[in-house]
């Protein structure tokens, strides 16, 4: 298998970007890390999925009209399917119109085929500029440890977080989080 | 590293404030969007945007807006970057790995001049922006 999707955290910036494209004002992120398991979940309250549009979005080649009118490409969750496949896991999908979406999934941590976690403070932090009023909610957690931050409390502290300066600072903020933690 | 608190945060946030405030806020309104569909993911547009920053960052630049977004419809060009800076084209770039990536800042946002080889035009005709 060549992971197009090099690490989880690609993973989840994909979801949490589908999230943010279906209309979500709140998205939670739940990211667990342990010597067994790498979980996550995104829930979101999104405009949702009915379940014909929630069969075909596990299909490559279907992708959301409004996007792209002409592509039959749509590669987010069948991604996540294909590698919850190769390395003996589990991938779920929740979905209902006008609702939300949540997406679970748990890999086996000590398959050879698991991608590493990645960077997940550059990824979070790239997670949080999008446009739009939509909170982001990290709930990080280690067998002995764990932190939560959110877009919000960020947007609070530093004020426009697509400013070049403050970007720099929720980075360094970020990746103290991740750094300091206990495993 | 110890964990930083949000007041830590706020507390640094006043501090760089204060050295803001003495620098030319001539960059001020220019804009970079990094494009972070899948297809941006996949390419590494995530290094591209680390890259961005930390250049902005070290550069002292502190008032450019870094935003992410979609895919632009480039697929084929991922990681792609559009930069709108005040008295320059809107311009796409192509093929933006993290140096690149620096080379925007050096040259387009600082330099006021466009990187060459790497200009894609606008975004795709069939996306719905």
């Amino acid at each position: 298998m060549i992971p197009v999707h090099a690490t989880v955290c690609d993973t989840l910036a994909d979801l949490v970007q589908n999230s943010i494209e279906a209309g979500a004002s709140r998205i939670e992120l739940d990211v667990y890390t342990g010597p067994d398991a790498i979980r996550a979940r995104v829930a979101d309250n999104g405009k949702g999925m009915d379940r014909e549009t929630l069969r075909k979005a596990k299909d490559p080649f279907y992708s959301e009209s409004g996007k792209h009118s002409r592509r039959r490409v749509g590669l987010g969750l069948p991604l996540l399917y294909q590698t919850a496949e190769a390395v003996n896991g589990k991938a779920d999908v929740q979905s209902a119109p006008g609702k939300g979406t949540t997406v679970f999934f748990e890999f086996d941590a000590n398959h050879i085929d698991t991608p590493p976690l990645g960077d997940l403070p550059a990824t979070l932090l790239g997670l949080m500029t999008f446009e739009g009023a939509y909170d982001l909610i990290l709930k990080r957690e280690t067998p002995k440890d764990g932190y939560k931050v959110s877009r919000g409390e960020l947007a609070d502290a530093l004020g426009n977080l697509t400013e070049s300066a403050n970007l720099a600072l929720a980075g360094a903020f970020l990746r103290s989080q991740e750094q300091g933690l206990m495993y | 590293m110890a964990k930083l608190t949000l007041n830590d945060l706020r507390k640094l946030r006043d501090e760089k404030q204060k050295t803001m405030a003495k620098r030319d806020p001539s960059h001020k309104d220019a804009q970079i969007i990094v494009g972070m569909g899948t297809c941006g993911i996949a390419a590494g547009a995530k290094e591209t945007f680390n890259a961005i920053i930390d250049e902005l960052d070290a550069k002292g630049i502190t008032h450019v807006l870094v935003r992410q977004t979609g895919c632009m419809g480039l697929c084929h060009s991922e990681p792609t970057v559009e930069v709108i800076a005040p008295n320059m084209p809107v311009v796409i770039y192509g093929n933006v790995d993290a140096e690149t990536g620096r080379q925007i800042v050096h040259a387009h946002i600082i330099g006021k001049t466009l990187v060459d080889n790497h200009i894609c035009d606008k975004p795709a005709m069939d996306i719905v922006r």
